[in-house]
C-alpha cells in the first residue's frame, strides 16, 4: 500500500477538525486548539486554518491572524530539539548577548532557525523567570540557569549528532 | 527515615535539585519536594528536619551528595548553614504572601490546610461579597501587576455591576524580565492563588475563573494545572464550594509568546481566542472585561495576598508598609547580583538595602553601577538613588515605578546606551502594533539611539529623542508605548557620559 502527499494532508486535516472540533466548546478555544495542533502535529501549517476556521466559524483571516500574532506558533516544523536563550535584561547583565553569539556560531544559524541536519532550532526568548541564576537557557522545555558557554556546549552535545 | 526536602521549583531544578533529590534518596532519606525559599544563590538548598527544626545546606550539587550523607547529613550535622528560619535573610522578611513557599510540599492539600490554608476563603464564605470587598479595600492592598491600583475598588466597581456572568481574571503572564514571584508562587504554593481567586469570585459574584499563564513557564503550567484537579476532588473549586452556595471554577489558558499580553486588555483580547491587540479603554474590564462582563483582572500575587489579608484581618495587613504603600511587597532580586531571589517585605525598605544588604552587590565582585527597577519598562537608578525608599510615591516622584517589584542588577561595565536602544527594539518586537507612537516610535527610537552612538549629529538627536520619549509617553494607547520612555530617559538622565562616547 502506498501512502501519496494527498493521503497523508488528508489524514492531517481530519485530525486537525478533531482537535478542533474537541475544544470547540470551552470560551475563547482558538489559541488552546492552536496549542494543542501544534504540540501534536509540531507546527500550524497554513493548510490547517481553513479547517480551523471552518470548525469555529471565523474566517480563515482571523485564524491567520491570530496564528502570526503569536510568536510561539511555528509555521514550519521545528527541529528535533529546540534550545531557546533568554535575552532579557537580567540574562544580559549576567553576559547572555555572548552567549547568544556563541550559541549562534557554534550552530552556523541565527535565532528563529533550524540547522541544516534538522537536530536543532535555535531562538531567544525574553525571560524565562530564572532571573537570579541567568544566564538562562530552555532545552525541549527543561530550564537551565547559570549557563556558560562551556555549558552550553555540553547542553548542545546531548541534542546534536 | 530522615525527612528531607529539596525544592521542586524550576529555578531550583535548573540547578540540578532533582539530581540531588535522586541521590538522597538513594541514600536513604524520606524526600519531599517543596516550593524554594526564595535564596536562589543557595539552590539547590536541602533542608533536614531535626527535632531544632530545619536545617540547611547549599548549594549542593549531586556530587556533593554522598560525602554530605557521610558527614551526618541526615542526621543534621556536617558543615551546614544552621537553621533555615534563623538565616539573616528570611529573618529580615516579612512573608505574607510567601509564607508557605518553600515550606510545604504544593501539591499537597493537607500540608495546605495544615499551614493555615483555606482559613481566609472560610472566614470570607462566613460573611457577604460587600464585607469582603471593605476588608480588602481596607487593607490598602495595591495591584502587584505594576500599576497600582487598589485592588478593592476594582472589586467593589464589578460587584456593584449587573450581569449574566461575571469572570475573575488571574493575569500571570510575568514577562518582565527580573520579575519570577508569580511563577515561584505558582510552583511553591498554588493552593495559595487558588484560594484566592475563590475568594475574589465570592466578593464579586463570579462564576468562572481563568488563570492567563506565560508558555514560557512550563512547569509552573503543569503544578497550577494539578493543583486545581485536587481541589476539585477536595470541594475547593466547583459547586456548593465548602458547603457554600458558592459556584466557582478555574481554567489555566496558556499564553503563546506574546509579551504585550500582560497589559491586562491584551490579555483578555487573548483569551477571547483574538491577537493580543490593546482595547482602548474606557470601558473598563471591571465593567466591560472579558466577552464584554464585568472582570476582575489581578495579578497573581493580589489574589494570593486575599486570603491571609481576610485570615487575619485588613488592619494586620495595613500595619505593614508606609504612606498610602500598605503591607508587604515581593521584590525579586535578579540580574548580577550576588544574592539573588525573592525578599517580601513591607514596603519602605530602601533599594540600597535591598540591593547591598539583602543582594550582597554584584555576582561578578565589580561595583554596582545601575540597577533597573519594574522591568523593561521601569526607570534605570544609579547607585546614588539608592536611598529611595521602596514605595509606589516615592518612586513615581523619581521618575520610575516600582512595577511588579523586580529589581536587576548591572555592574559597571554595562553600557547604558546599549540598554536604552534595547528598550526601544524590545517594544518593537512586541509592540501590538495597535497605536502609532509605539508601533513607530520603537523603530524610530532604535534609529535614533544608533545615530546617536555613531556620533551622527549627536545633540541635535538628543534633543529628537527626548522629544520621541514624550510624544510616545503621551501618546500611546497603553503602557507598553507609554512607558518604554521610562528605561531610555533615565538612561539619558542618570549615565547621559555613555551617550557621548
Amino acid at each position: 500500500m502506498t501512502t501519496d502527499v494527498t493521503d497523508l494532508a488528508a489524514v492531517r486535516a481530519e485530525r486537525v477538525r478533531e482537535i478542533a472540533t474537541a475544544r470547540r466548546g470551552i470560551r475563547g478555544p482558538l489559541i488552546p486548539i492552536l496549542h494543542a495542533v501544534q504540540e501534536e502535529l509540531g507546527h500550524v501549517d497554513q493548510a490547517d486554518l481553513p479547517v480551523i476556521a471552518d470548525v469555529l466559524n471565523l474566517s480563515v483571516a482571523e485564524v491567520h491572524g491570530v496564528v502570526t500574532f503569536y510568536r510561539d506558533f511555528r509555521r514550519a516544523p521545528s527541529g528535533s530539539s529546540t534550545v531557546r536563550i533568554c535575552q532579557a535584561e537580567a540574562c544580559q547583565a549576567v553576559g547572555a548577548r555572548a552567549l547568544g553569539e556563541h550559541a549562534r556560531r557554534r550552530l552556523g544559524v541565527g535565532f528563529g532557525e533550524t540547522t541544516a541536519d534538522g537536530a536543532v532550532t535555535l531562538d531567544e526568548v525574553f525571560c524565562l523567570g530564572n532571573c537570579a541564576l541567568g544566564p538562562a537557557v530552555q532545552v525541549d522545555g527543561t530550564l537551565h540557569g547559570r549557563v556558560s558557554p562551556a555549558r552550553l556546549d555540553a547542553l548542545l552535545g546531548e541534542v546534536t549528532p | 527515615m530522615t525527612r528531607v526536602y529539596v525544592p521542586r521549583d524550576s529555578a531550583a531544578r535548573s540547578v540540578g535539585a532533582d539530581a540531588v533529590a535522586e541521590r538522597l534518596a538513594a541514600a536513604g532519606a524520606d524526600v519531599v519536594r517543596t516550593g524554594s525559599r526564595g535564596m536562589l544563590w543557595l539552590e539547590p538548598l536541602v533542608e533536614v528536619e531535626t527535632p531544632a527544626g530545619r536545617v540547611g545546606y547549599g548549594p549542593v550539587a549531586p556530587e556533593d551528595v554522598d560525602g554530605l550523607v557521610a558527614a551526618g547529613m541526615l542526621d543534621g550535622r556536617g558543615e551546614n548553614l544552621g537553621l533555615v528560619e534563623d538565616l539573616p535573610w528570611m529573618r529580615r522578611q516579612q512573608r505574607v504572601t510567601f509564607a508557605r513557599v518553600g515550606v510545604v510540599d504544593p501539591l499537597s492539600p493537607d500540608d495546605y490546610v495544615a499551614h493555615g490554608g483555606l482559613a481566609g476563603l472560610r472566614a470570607a464564605l462566613r460573611t457577604s461579597p460587600t464585607a469582603v470587598v471593605e476588608a480588602v479595600v481596607e487593607s490598602g492592598l495595591r495591584g502587584r501587576g505594576g500599576a497600582g491600583f487598589p485592588t478593592g475598588i476594582k472589586w467593589r466597581t464589578v460587584l456593584a455591576a449587573d450581569a449574566d456572568v461575571k469572570f475573575v481574571c488571574c493575569n500571570a503572564d510575568e514577562g518582565d524580565s527580573g520579575t519570577f514571584a508569580d511563577r515561584m508562587l505558582i510552583e511553591g504554593d498554588p493552593f495559595t492563588l487558588i484560594e484566592g481567586m475563590t475568594i475574589a469570585a465570592h466578593a464579586v459574584g463570579a462564576s468562572e475563573g481563568y488563570v492567563y499563564l506565560r508558555s514560557e513557564y512550563p512547569d509552573a503550567v503543569e503544578t497550577l494545572t494539578v493543583a486545581i484537579e485536587i481541589a476539585r476532588e477536595r470541594g475547593w473549586l466547583g459547586e456548593r464550594i465548602l458547603g457554600s452556595d458558592l459556584t466557582f471554577d478555574i481554567q489555566v489558558r496558556v499564553g503563546a509568546g506574546a509579551y504585550i499580553c500582560g497589559e491586562e486588555t491584551s490579555m483578555l483580547e487573548s483569551l477571547e481566542g483574538k491577537r493580543g491587540q490593546v482595547r482602548a479603554k474606557p470601558p473598563i474590564p471591571a465593567l466591560e472585561g472579558l466577552f464584554g462582563r464585568p472582570t476582575v483582572v489581578n495579578n497573581v500575587l493580589s489574589l494570593a495576598s486575599v486570603p491571609a489579608i481576610i485570615a487575619d484581618g485588613p488592619a494586620s495587613y495595613a500595619a505593614l508598609g508606609v504612606g498610602r504603600s500598605r503591607g508587604t511587597s515581593v521584590f525579586q532580586l535578579a540580574g548580577n547580583v550576588a544574592r539573588g531571589g525573592i525578599v517580601e517585605t513591607g514596603f519602605g525598605i530602601t533599594l540600597g538595602e535591598l540591593v547591598n544588604d539583602f543582594g550582597g552587590g554584584t555576582a561578578s565582585g565589580r561595583p554596582v553601577r545601575a540597577v533597573q527597577v519594574g522591568g523593561p519598562l521601569g526607570a534605570y537608578l544609579p547607585v546614588d538613588r539608592f536611598d529611595l525608599p521602596l514605595d509606589y510615591e516615592a518612586f513615581a516622584e523619581a521618575g520610575a515605578m516600582l512595577g511588579h517589584g523586580g529589581v536587576v542588577v548591572f555592574d559597571d561595565t554595562v553600557d547604558m546606551a546599549e540598554m536604552a536602544r534595547f528598550a526601544f527594539s524590545f517594544c518593537a518586537e512586541e509592540s501590538c502594533g495597535k497605536c502609532t507612537p509605539c508601533r513607530v516610535g520603537a523603530v524610530r527610537g532604535v534609529e535614533t539611539i544608533d545615530r546617536i552612538r555613531s556620533g551622527q549629529d549627536r545633540e541635535k538627536n538628543l534633543v529628537l529623542l527626548e522629544d520621541l520619549c514624550e510624544l510616545m509617553t503621551d501618546g500611546s494607547l497603553c503602557a507598553m508605548g507609554g512607558l518604554t520612555p521610562m528605561p531610555v530617559r533615565s538612561a539619558v538622565r542618570h549615565f547621559g557620559e555613555d551617550f557621548q562616547r
